[in-house]
């Protein structure tokens, strides 16, 4: 097998270089020391790129301008997606972007790749916060390869999580798994070789740097 | 279920920790890359950076730290001290700092934090509230925020600084009772109690403690969502494996991964 090139999508959205380098962590560990990870605004990296990875912190309404201001991102992103079904992973806003419209602020329309609106968490206990902000469980609503061999569950590994706003999946079948807070909030979305994660893979210690691995690794 | 989070915090001065963590062997305990490495590994949920660096035109030495924090610890970094500005906050985002902690430039302009919150996100904003009890015996508590380490009154009420920041899109507030920072007496729990049931996001509990049992009562009796401490993890009174331990004992819900 050749090396693969996994693509980190730079549209100035927040902090990539840790991101970038928990993936390099995650191949070392992995054995896939040849792996390419690169950070890149050129779409024409992107399109090519054996695997892509779409992060992105802050507004909704504020991330989908940044992608669309660079030149090429979007259709990029939607030729390795969807013309040659490359494994693809959304990050925090980035997996928010999966759906079909966020609902921050304005109503921002998505990539409408995981159909289902982002919006609001509203727990139904008055005193739980918004945001949702740190460590949560996960629990896994059907199996996927990017969950393999990460302990789940109430005595499982933890996820880091922090946002105010969340995906509801219309499809039932795209939640692969949720955490509870105050009601069952999505934590992971997935259909095909797409998937996004709520929480920050690249924060979250030991349960970050497994699944990162598996998305490496992933056939889908 | 959401964890309550402890969070070591180190002062940070012309890139070197200031008094340097004295529990581990490290290499260098005055190296914040060495302390926070230490700290992941010992199962903090999160890492604060205070700069205390007097000169604003020294700042890149903090920037070197932060990026090479960033690069060693996968776990989330606030980073606080001398913000002022949009620019301070999007180079220290760059840097890798996951959070920044703003604290007078928020007291000057509390447009700052709608500013900061507008162009990065409310997830990243951390307003740091530093408070003076300012009521006597007997008369209705009351708390003002001061400046420059406790030096400088402001006369702003300390709740209604609260409120004012949560408004304007702060994402967590930082609670330090000036009166019992260093004192190891334990938080100011009134004051703590009295901000998390103002406003709807979270509270980290800050200044004051001197034992474990003073975390738990931050979080049962003072509503945080995480607690802060510096000197019981520094200085080898405590682990965080301890700490954890004996808040899960109490039975608070803590992460016990490792």
């Amino acid at each position: 097998m050749s090396a693969e090139t996994v693509a980190i999508i730079d549209y100035g959205s927040g902090n990539l270089h840790s991101a970038a380098k928990a993936f390099e962590r995650a191949a070392r560990e992995a054995g896939l020391d040849a792996t390419r990870i690169v950070l890149t605004d050129e779409a024409e990296t992107v399109a090519k790129a054996d695997r892509v990875v779409l992060p992105g912190v802050g507004a909704y309404a504020d991330c989908r301008r940044g992608l669309d201001a660079v030149p090429g991102m979007v259709e990029a992103m939607t030729h390795a997606a969807r013309a040659r079904a490359r494994p693809f992973l959304g990050i925090c806003v980035g997996m928010q972007l999966l759906a079909t419209r966020g609902l921050e602020y304005d109503t921002t329309p998505g990539l409408g790749w995981i159909p289902g609106d982002v919006g609001p968490i509203r727990p139904d206990d008055p005193a739980l916060k918004v945001p949702h902000m740190g460590w949560n469980t996960l629990e896994v609503d059907r199996d996927h390869a990017l969950l393999a061999e990460i302990p789940t569950g109430a005595d499982g590994l933890h996820a880091y999580f922090v946002h105010s706003f969340a995906l509801s999946p219309e499809r039932p079948g795209d939640c692969v798994a949720h955490s509870d807070y105050g009601g069952a909030v999505t934590a992971m979305v997935a259909r095909d070789n797409v998937a996004g994660t709520q929480f920050h893979p690249e924060k979250s210690q030991r349960l970050g740097l497994a699944l990162l691995a598996n998305f490496l690794r992933w056939r889908p | 279920m959401l964890k309550t989070r402890i969070i070591p915090c180190l002062d940070v001065k012309d890139g070197r920790v200031v008094k340097g963590v004295q529990f581990l062997e490290l290499r260098d305990a005055g190296d914040p890359v060495e302390a926070a490495k230490a700290y992941d590994a010992a199962g903090a949920d999160e890492l604060c950076f205070l700069d205390i660096t007097a000169s604003h035109e020294d700042r890149g030495t903090l920037l070197d730290v932060v990026s090479r924090t960033a690069e060693a610890c996968f776990m989330p970094l606030t980073v606080g001290g001398g913000i002022r500005t949009v620019a301070d906050i999007r180079t220290l985002l760059l840097a890798g700092a996951d959070k920044v902690s703003i604290n007078t430039a928020a007291v000057n302009d509390p447009d700052f934090v709608a500013r900061g919150a507008e162009k990065f996100g409310s997830q990243c904003i951390v307003v740091a509230i530093d408070a003076k009890r300012t009521s006597g015996p007997g008369e209705p508590a009351a708390w003002q925020i001061f400046t420059h380490g406790g030096r400088k009154a402001t006369g702003l009420d300390a709740i209604d600084f609260a409120r004012t920041v949560t408004a304007r899109g702060a994402g967590e507030l930082l609670v330090t009772s000036m009166d019992r920072d260093g004192m190891r007496s334990g938080y100011d729990i009134g004051l703590t109690r009295a901000i998390a049931d103002a406003v709807t996001v979270p509270v980290i509990a800050s200044g004051g403690v001197g034992s474990l049992d003073d975390l738990v009562a931050g979080v049962r009796d003072g509503g945080a969502s995480a607690v802060l401490a510096a000197s019981i993890f520094h200085f080898g009174q405590h682990t965080v494996s301890e700490a954890k331990a004996h808040m899960a004992a109490a039975g608070l819900s803590m992460r016990l991964d490792l």
